[in-house]
């Protein structure tokens, strides 16, 4: 008896909790759509854009291996769908992940920047969101500025705090909360120079700062959380930590360098790279 | 070349185990949690419909695409019909970005060469590897 009324409880209770703030039908996820900026400033945030996501087409080569793609693909993966997740912010508002301060610590920056940009692409093309001509502010926006402030003050952060796990939280935690309003602070900016609409720029910086400084605390907890949970897992494939897992990789490198290098015998260097199973297995694990 | 084990097999298996993992975490975010997720407009739309910025907006190029507006058209269920294009999201997003940052990938090394490389010995490699990317 008391077992079934307890469960039962608790599903009345969540459901009441999930009523007010979801109907359930739309998931609302609007990123800038077409007719906010005028067609001048959308072509010139698009070029802005395009060089963005070229740079870093470039620079992505040197962090994405044959581990490390398929992972920033799950990575967008997961910002695609974190980005559904609409939380409440203020009344009647809600906010979202952007997702590049989290793409960058994970991926790297220039991966991270392709990430964000591959999401919103996908996100204006398949699900009407985000205007098709409002594609290159929304990559302004949420893509470059949010990789470029949050990774940019993460490393700072990181560079100053000592080398630890809770250090890599907190650097993500305060580099996704700045980098929230940011995106927001240059939205503004765009919109002063090619809004279509006559508002007063100062309130709509003022709104649009204040409402995502709240969203930057969603943003923040999401990636702190995110990155320090791979952190926990897997501290090899959190790119913006790779600092930490090093003295690890440098002593192990070691042992391995050490034997070709060494005695001749040992030079059994393609078995020994590829470490099959059945092979010299046990010679490397003693060392 | 991880904290577990010597031997390569192990080590690739965890990967890919992670990998599933992950992925399966944002199939659940995407498919089954978004439903709960709030529909309040969000801090720009509000801002944009407060303050008025949004008088000239125009419809979407794609608004009646099969999977406007995150539903999927002729699914009446909602809790279905955003799930399921949350999924075909994921999978899109996946298979797009996936593929896009397995062309950029720096070729040449091995897998398990890979990152141990990428601390600062692969350069030497690198060169020798096509460039046809």
């Amino acid at each position: 008896m008391w077992q079934l009324r307890v469960p039962c409880n608790c599903h009345a209770y969540a459901l009441r909790l999930d009523l007010p703030h979801s109907t359930g039908r739309t998931v609302r996820d609007v990123h800038v759509p077409d007719g906010f900026i005028n067609a001048p400033v959308s072509v010139a945030a698009g070029a802005v854009a395009v060089a963005g996501v070229a740079v870093a087409l470039r620079g992505a080569r040197r962090e994405l291996d044959d581990r490390t793609a398929p992972l920033a693909g799950l990575t967008a993966a997961f910002v695609f769908a974190a980005q559904m997740l609409n939380f409440p912010v203020a009344s009647g508002t809600s906010g979202h992940l952007l997702g590049g301060t989290l793409a960058a610590i994970l991926v790297g920056p220039y991966t991270g920047v392709l990430c964000v940009s591959v999401v919103l692409l996908m996100q204006g093309l398949l699900f009407a969101d985000g205007g098709l001509t409002a594609l290159g502010v929304n990559i302004v926006n949420m893509a470059l500025v949010t990789v470029l402030v949050g990774y940019g003050l993460f490393r700072l952060l990181l560079r100053v705090l000592p080398k630890s796990p809770a250090s890599v939280a907190g650097a993500s935690f305060t580099a996704a909360v700045v980098s929230v309003p940011c995106s927001a602070a240059v939205f503004t900016l765009v919109y002063a120079v090619g809004g279509t609409t006559d508002v007063s720029v100062g309130k709509v910086a003022a709104a649009m700062i204040g409402v995502h400084v709240l969203i930057g605390i969603g943003e923040a907890l999401i990636t702190a959380v995110t990155v320090s949970s791979v952190l926990a897992v897997r501290p090899d494939l959190v790119y913006g930590a790779r600092d930490l897992v090093k003295p690890l990789e440098l002593r192990r490198t070691g042992t391995r360098d050490g034997a070709p290098g060494g005695t001749p015998d040992r030079a059994s260097g393609p078995a020994g790279d590829a470490r099959t199973p059945e092979g010299p297995e046990p010679s490397g694990a003693s060392a | 070349m991880t904290t577990k084990t010597t031997a390569g097999r192990p080590v690739k298996r965890s990967t890919k185990r992670f990998f599933a993992a992950f992925l399966l975490v944002s199939l659940v975010l995407a498919g089954i949690v978004s439903y709960y997720a709030s529909s309040s407009p969000d801090g720009l739309e509000k801002v944009a419909a407060d303050k008025g910025i949004d008088s000239k907006e125009k419809d979407h190029s794609l608004k009646d695409s099969p999977f406007s507006d995150y539903g999927v058209k002729g699914v009446d269920d909602s809790r279905l019909s955003g799930g399921l294009a949350g999924v075909v999201g994921v999978g899109a997003v996946l298979l797009v970005g996936g593929g896009l940052f397995w062309v950029v990938r720096r070729r040449g090394g091995t897998p398990e060469h890979g990152r141990d490389g990428a601390q600062g010995s692969a350069p030497a490699r690198e060169p020798a590897g096509s460039e046809d990317a």
